[in-house]
Formats: C-alpha cells, structure tokens, sequence
C-alpha cells in the first residue's frame, strides 16, 4: 500500500473514532432530561390540576436540555459525512 | 448493510444559483399551506356553520391566545401571531413531509439558519426599540463591562443553538429511520436465508422485516419529533422576542 493510501486509512479511522467519542456527550442530556421529566411526574402528582403548564414547561426545559447532545451529534455527523480534514490531504 | 446519509440533491443550476431539493420542498410545503388556508378560510361566515370554520376559528383563537399569553399584548396587536403560526406550521409539515418520502427541508440546515436569522434580527430590532441604540449597547456590558466578549459571544449563540436544535433533532430522526431500514434488511436476509434450498434464496433476497417495524419508530421520530421541535421553536422565538422587548 502506498504512502497516501495509509494516510488516509489514518484520518479516516481517526475520525470514525472522534466521532463515536463525540457522542458520549449523549449522556448529560439523558440524565438531565431524566431529571427533569422525574420532577415533572411529582409535581403533577403533587399537584394533578396544573398537568398542562407543567407538561410544556417540561417540554421545553427538556428542548434546551437537549442543546449538548445535539452539539455532540452535530460534530459527529461532520466527522462521519463532511469531514473537513479529508480534503486537506 | 448499505447505509446511505446524504445532503440536499441539487436539482436545477442557474449559473451559481442551485435549486436543491430543500428549495424545491420548501415551495411544495408552502402551496399546500396555502391551499390549506384558502380551503379553511373559504365561504366563512358570521356564525360558524361549517366544520373547516370551526378548525380554522380554532387555530387562530389558540395561536393567539398563545403569543398573548408569552409575549403580552402589544405584541398580540402588532401583529406577532401571524408570524409564529405560519412559522410553526412551516415547520411541522416540513418535518411531516420526511413521512411520505420526501427529503425534509428541515434536515437542511440552511433552513434552519434563515429561521434563526430572521429570529435574530426581531430580537435585535425588539431590543433597539426598547432601549434605543445607547440602551442596545449598554446591554453589552452588564452586569460588569468584563463581560463583553461573553455577552457578544451568547448574542450569536441563541439563533445558532436554536438552528442547531431543530437540525439536530430533525436529522438524528433520519439518520435513525436510515441506520433501522439497514438493520432490518441484514436481519432479513440472514433470518430467512436459514430456510432450506431455493426457497431461502428467494426469500433471503426480499427484506420482510421492513414491513411494519419502522413504523412503529416513526411515530417518534417522525410524528412526535417533527411536532414538538416547531412547538418548541416557536415557543424560543415568544420567549426571546418578549424579553428583548422588555430590555
């Protein structure tokens, strides 16, 4: 195998890897969310009347919870389907 | 296992000017809102006699009482519930269109990104004509002028993460829905493929597990996902628009 070929099984490997590593940032957000939706559930037991404002407060807590893993996921899409460093060979 | 993510297929091309299939979806999802309005909105009358004034009267009687209710009253009189309603439904049938086969125009980006921007500059205008520009670049340097580089920074920050969260959501769907059509044909043809002589040839060719499975994923990432990711982006566009206004 020649000199390019090994360099790019390198970048290409590497980023595979970088990738798979950028999604360990799926877990802050599955404990945060948890979190959140647990707190939910007392207090619509606490409190059963107010079900709807709490529903949509959580929702939406949850949507910007989510930003992190979605960072996350967004730098391993780059990584997996638009790698940047391929064309910089 | 064939996994194929791809991006927005260029269609057309006008010199530098590419029409993709985003643009194109886009068009699409906007004559079907506006035959949908034409449709709810024709033959109205005082009193409500027909079922599409009743959804129609209940549309707009929700999505007011919704911006009245986050941003307040002058916003609701200005003229803000048009916005959000035609950005919200904009959003679920770009997202509800991935069900039928189509590419979602919100697994664009750029989609997303000129949502954002126009996000951008309401709040901005919101926060000149609440404060004027002195009071606009006053709100740079509070509580501390130390803090410019950060407040600068998280100016930027709220249309990116707002753009990033739809993409993310819209798009982590797609690639799942992909990754489960994959998986399902592999099992296929490695389960009937057990089937003894010709028969498990013919059957290990044709993918039975396909059948139903995915749906049953779809009805979250597709049908709950798409829904709630333009409730939310519509809710973040109130939530920042009214408390740039209040300054």
């Amino acid at each position: 195998m020649n000199e390019q070929l090994w360099t790019k099984a390198i970048v290409m490997g590497s980023s595979a890897i970088g990738a798979g590593l950028a999604m360990i940032a799926g877990i802050g957000p599955g404990i945060g969310e948890g979190y959140a939706v647990g707190k939910a559930c007392e207090a619509i037991g606490r409190q059963p009347e107010c079900k709807g404002t709490v529903q949509s407060t959580m929702l939406l807590g949850c949507a910007v919870a989510e930003t992190t893993g979605i960072y996350g996921f967004i730098v391993a899409l780059l990584l997996m389907f638009a790698n940047p460093f391929i064309g910089k060979l | 296992m064939n996994l194929d993510v791809h991006g927005a297929r260029i269609l057309f091309q006008f010199g530098s000017v590419m029409i993709t299939e985003t643009v194109v979806n886009t068009w699409i999802v906007m004559a079907v809102i506006v035959g949908l309005c034409l449709f709810l909105t024709s033959g109205m009358q005082v009193h409500c006699r027909t079922k599409r004034q009743i959804i129609a009267e209940f549309i707009v009687k929700k999505v007011n009482a919704m911006v009245g209710e986050n941003m307040g009253e002058h916003f609701l009189q200005v003229g803000y519930a048009p916005l959000i309603a035609s950005i919200m439904g904009l959003s679920a049938l770009c997202s509800l269109s991935s069900m039928i086969g189509m590419y979602a125009p919100t697994s664009d980006l750029s989609t997303l990104l000129g949502w954002s921007l126009m996000v951008f500059v309401l709040i901005t205008y919101n926060k000149f004509r609440a404060g004027g520009p002195l009071g606009y670049i006053k709100g740079y340097f509070e509580p501390i002028p130390v803090l410019l580089p950060f407040n600068i920074i998280s100016e930027f920050a709220t249309p990116l993460s707002m753009a990033f969260r739809h993409f993310g959501n819209i798009a982590s769907g797609s690639v799942i829905t992909g990754l489960i059509y994959a998986a399902l044909a592999a099992a296929s043809h490695a389960l009937f493929s057990l089937l003894p002589g010709a028969l498990g040839q013919v059957m290990g060719q044709i993918p039975l597990l396909q059948v139903g499975i995915p749906a049953i994923f779809s009805i979250y990432f597709d049908l709950f996902s798409s829904c709630l990711q333009a409730f939310i982006f519509c809710m973040l566009t109130m939530m920042y628009i009214g408390s740039a206004a209040e300054g």
